[in-house]
């Protein structure tokens, strides 16, 4: 990590050598770590959007829940506004910390009502003194993410995936978050909605100021949205940089050919694209390849990409490549 | 209309075609007059978000809808006959032998049971007269022709040994093991990775070009639409939008919902700008309004659009839309440009 | 705006019909549907389905008139037939409707007499009024075995589902073990234990109830909440994988309040389904303890016992069988057919 741009800027959110081991039982007898975050660091300044793209089972989802500390971390710290945040106080920072997830349908509870999901961090953190104070509070959230407040005694299974996406980010800024975990929150839903709920994203940011970690598959969705962005793949991360920064001039191999598979929504581009198709499969994360993870399917793979592990070196700028390549 | 007789029916022709379900909160009309033409060896992309009718389209085509589905009006002409009135027999024939179809998730398509050789020999066996022996080689020569690996070795394992990605390929081998003339393929990337996406796709245009079959791909990605697709028929509630060539529906969008589609998804051009998304609400298809079905989120719906249903008026280029505002602007052509 | 400047298809065109549409109108076209609540629209669906409601209507007659039935038949379940203050001893297995010789003389004289609508047992008693009582003895047996199921299975199975790892692979090995034991078995060697027990005891709830009925209730409770906690874990382990119950945690909620506001509201509905499927296994499984003489006590009839003890005259009375054993069908069936409705209605899994 650069220690300048550390220190000289105040970061919201700090994650060192983040680690999220899971045992899997492999035998009668025997279990496997499936290290599914091994070693992960950033950092989000306040207001500011870190997009974290990756395949399925790379851990960017683990990484979003670990640092929620809605699993316990294997290993490394998570610092929130320069203090570290551990199972004791954690309690404390789930007002400051929140998150939406990805699928509208299960991450709502279809016995409650909108009030009452909107209302329920509001009740566990008691920031209510009377029934009309409830009321009023997620009135007004509910305004804040376009709902019709008629619509505050119905029942979730009512509404369309858009409007479930809406209720779900209600829920999180109820307690006046700083930094908001988004998971995924736009691949659920219709292309012609989830433009709806990028611009709401960005004008809640404008006006309220919070911080996202906005986890996504989606290149195009992630470079519009974020500053910064990360790549991960198999539990590391591979690639930092500004987001036109990374779109324009990526660095290592795995991001170039992320960012050329993404299909162009435009016939003439879509034509001329020369695609650098990725052989193979992503391996196991039960049985990772030595060294660099990403060997196995790259094309400039070379002896020393099989014995160590390449670090994260600036590029400079704030560009961070772990790769050998020059 | 007289030259044409002569001239070779086109290989399949949706005409007029009506489908619909009975629920238990009333009858659906999941597809609702949809017409279209594929030609040998073409792509034809359906695109729609969930409950435009797209996948309701192709399974109407193959005649696979669920128990409480049916066409009730229109034409499916296969090389001119009309495969509606086929009986089962007819149709299991059709199946596979004529048109093929693969599904979005790989996972569920294939029987854990059986080794992946197993399937696709049975998929074989069933529309040809060969011997297991026969039947086996051409299993593994499929998997090759898919780009597998090591297809001796895969050709005996499980589904569950396999990757997405894999299955999906299986899945193609399985499709054109009997040499279908058309490939339907339903969302056939939704449950992959970008990058395994973009072999798939490759895979299938490969394949169009070594064996020149037609291809229908339904998709919601207009990403996949335009590295695909030759043709493209926009669906919403049911209709059709538009259709045209691949060009004219992303450069010259004759249909507000395609225009507003299009500015809507984030693409290199606008990453600077903010998004122009499409108001409102999906429709319900158990609530469709008297007019235009995207008239309530339509930025210049006009009185007329929310009480008569546009009509589909031909414009230049082959280029079909139905949408009021073509009739406003005039842009609509006196006769089918064909003539 | 233009103006359309030729029409297209000679219709005659209305100017002001390409005119912009307002807000308002567009809105009026994108109306919501109805606002239900999960409740009201499985009843909604229950009350469609003819089977569960013609169920719900016998359930409903039978239980009124276990209600009316002793308010407007004078005879007890237990006593004999008198007329004038004097015990009938012809009004032995009479037929339905039919009266004794002496019951006919007092009609002969223009008194009148409450008719025997199932006839009479062997010991001069109204077997109808017996019917009733040995039907409500067997629906509260059943509806009292199944509430014990339920609160021991409910709580069993939350707590293994709710804390899983090695606490539920404990929790459930003893409910696998209880599983395997052979429950017939169990029934009898038990009844036949605490029979003997009980016997002896001067608590005044065991007397009234008779020692039977304890053993019935100590077996259902000992062995047949089984699958109730069985599925009830299988349910809170579906759940706990939602994303709400994450989305609980990530707002801070702590587990008692998980549990409260979002597990148990959302397995009720499984709960209410198996405890209404399991009413009837009950009634039979006490009918048949009492068939065989390992139930209720005599004179307390129960539709098993009532069906036992006509098996002694069965050639020359068979109405004495018919009459308990289609009891026992009828509310069985009900039961089963309501708990299946129950299950099409409201069960999440077969939604959507």
């Amino acid at each position: 990590m650069n220690n300048t741009v550390q220190n000289t800027e105040k970061n919201l959110v700090e994650v060192r050598d983040l680690q999220e081991y899971f045992p899997i039982r492999t035998g009668l007898f025997k279990k496997t770590m499936l290290k599914a975050v091994d070693g992960v660091n950033f950092s989000i300044k306040p207001g500011e959007t870190l997009g974290l793209v990756g395949e399925s089972g790379c851990g960017k989802t683990t990484v979003g829940r670990t640092l929620l500390r809605l699993y316990k971390p294997t290993g490394g710290q998570i610092f929130f506004d320069g203090n570290e945040v551990t199972d004791k106080n954690m309690q404390n920072y789930r007002k400051e910390m929140q998150m939406v997830f990805q699928d509208p349908y299960s991450s709502l509870d279809p016995r409650m009502t909108v009030e009452d999901i909107i209302g329920e961090p509001l009740d566990v953190h008691k920031l209510y003194k009377s029934k009309g104070e409830r009321r009023d509070k997620i009135l007004e959230l509910m305004g804040l993410v376009g709902l019709n407040a008629e619509h505050a005694t119905r029942y979730v299974h009512e509404f369309s995936g858009g409007q479930r996406q809406r209720i779900g980010i209600a829920r999180a800024l109820a307690v006046n978050p700083r930094f908001i975990v988004c998971d995924e929150p736009v691949s659920a839903l219709d292309v012609s909605i989830q433009a709806q709920v990028i611009n709401m994203f960005e004008e809640l940011q404008e006006k309220l100021g919070v911080a996202y970690l906005f986890i996504a598959h989606d290149l195009l969705v992630v470079h519009h949205i974020s500053d910064r962005i990360a790549v991960m793949y198999l539990g590391r991360i591979v690639e930092t940089a500004d987001a036109d920064e990374l779109n324009e001039s990526p660095i290592h191999p795995y991001t170039l050919s992320l960012l050329s598979a993404v299909p162009i929504p435009d016939p003439n581009t879509a034509r001329a694209q020369k695609r650098i198709i990725l052989e193979g499969d992503v391996p196991s994360p039960l049985n990772m390849p030595s060294g660099c993870a990403f060997r196995t399917r790259c094309r400039y793979a070379t002896e020393q990409c099989a014995k160590e592990c390449p670090p994260l070196t600036d590029r400079g700028n704030g560009h961070l490549v772990a790769c050998w390549c020059k | 209309m007289a030259e044409n007789t002569a001239k070779k029916p086109p290989l399949l022709q949706v005409v007029d075609l009506h489908t619909s379900f009975t629920t238990d909160k009333g009858e659906v009309q999941a597809v609702n007059g949809v017409s279209f033409t594929l030609e040998e060896g073409k792509t034809l992309g359906i695109v729609g978000e969930s409950g435009s009718g797209k996948s309701v389209t192709a399974y109407s085509i193959m005649q696979i809808l669920e128990q409480n589905g049916h066409i009730t009006q229109g034409q499916i002409l296969f090389q001119g006959n009309d495969i509606t009135h086929y009986s089962s027999k007819q149709m299991q024939d059709f199946r596979g032998k004529k048109c093929s179809i693969i599904f979005q998730d790989p996972m569920t398509s294939l029987n854990p049971v059986y080794t992946v050789g197993n399937q696709i020999m049975e998929a074989v066996l069933v529309h040809h007269e060969k011997s297991k022996a026969e039947a086996r080689d051409i299993a593994i020569n499929m998997l090759k022709l898919v780009g597998i690996n090591d297809a001796e070795r895969r050709f005996k394992q499980h589904p569950h040994e396999l990757s997405g990605g894999m299955r999906q390929r299986v899945m193609i081998a399985m499709a054109l093991a009997s040499e279908p003339w058309i490939l339907i393929a339903d969302e056939p990337t939704t449950a992959l990775d970008v990058t395994i996406q973009a072999q798939i796709l490759e895979l299938m245009q490969e394949l169009q070009q070594k064996l020149n079959m037609a291809i229908i791909i339904v998709t919601h990605d207009l990403g996949v639409i335009a590295q695909m697709a030759d043709e493209i028929v926009v669906m919403y509630g049911g209709r059709i939008c538009e259709r045209g060539t691949a060009d004219e529906i992303f450069y010259h969008p004759a249909h507000e919902y395609t225009k507003g589609l299009l500015r809507s998804i984030p693409s290199v051009d606008n990453m600077k700008e903010k998004l122009v998304p499409i108001a409102g609400t999906p429709i319900n298809l158990l609530n469709m309004p008297k007019g235009c079905a995207f008239c309530a989120r339509c930025d210049n719906a006009m009185k007329i659009c929310l009480e008569e249903v546009p009509p589909e008026l031909p414009l230049p280029d082959g280029h079909y839309a139905s949408c009021w505002m073509n009739v406003v602007n005039h842009n609509y052509v006196e006769e089918p440009a064909d003539e | 705006m233009d103006t359309p400047k030729k029409n297209p298809f000679s219709l005659q065109i209305d100017v002001s019909r390409f005119e912009k549409a307002t807000e308002e109108e567009k809105r009026q076209q994108d109306v919501m549907s109805e606002s239900t609540t999960f409740f009201k629209d499985g009843m909604r669906k229950l009350m469609k389905n003819p089977l569960a409601v013609a169920s719900m209507i016998v359930l409903i007659l039978v239980i009124g008139t276990i209600i009316i039935a002793p308010m407007v038949v004078p005879y007890g379940y237990e006593e004999m037939i008198s007329v004038n203050g004097k015990r009938d001893k012809t009004a032995k297995n009479l037929g339905p409707f039919e009266y004794s010789k002496r019951e006919q003389a007092v009609i002969d004289e223009g008194g009148s007499v409450f008719p025997h609508i199932m006839g009479t047992d062997s010991q001069c008693r109204d077997y109808f009024i017996r019917v009733v009582e040995g039907t409500k003895i067997s629906l509260s047996v059943g509806l009292f075995a199944s509430i014990l199921v339920l609160i021991i299975g409910v709580l069993y199975g939350s707590i293994s589902g709710y804390l899983g790892g090695k606490v539920d692979l404990i929790m459930m090995r003893i409910v696998d073990i209880i599983y395997s034991l052979p429950d017939m078995l169990i029934i009898i060697l038990l009844s036949v234990v605490l029979n003997e027990r009980l016997a002896n005891s001067n608590n005044p709830v065991i007397q009234s109830l008779g020692t039977n009925m304890v053993s019935i209730f100590v077996v259902f409770g000992l062995l047949y909440w089984v699958g109730m906690a069985r599925l009830v874990r299988g349910e809170i382990l579906k759940i706990k994988n939602n994303e709400y119950i994450l989305a609980a945690k990530a707002v801070g909620a702590k587990s008692s309040r998980i549990i409260r506001t979002h597990i148990i509201p959302n397995c009720i509905s499984v709960i209410i389904i198996t405890t209404a499927l399991q009413i009837p296994s009950a009634i039979f499984t006490e009918s048949f303890l009492s068939f065989v003489g390992m139930g209720v006590k005599a004179p307390m009839p129960s539709l098993g016992s009532l069906a036992n003890s006509a098996r002694e005259g069965l050639q020359s009375y068979p109405l004495q069988l018919v009459f308990p054993a289609v009891t026992i069908v009828l509310i069985v069936l009900a039961f089963n057919l309501l708990g299946d409705g129950l299950r099409d209605a409201f069960d999440p899994k077969l939604r959507r």
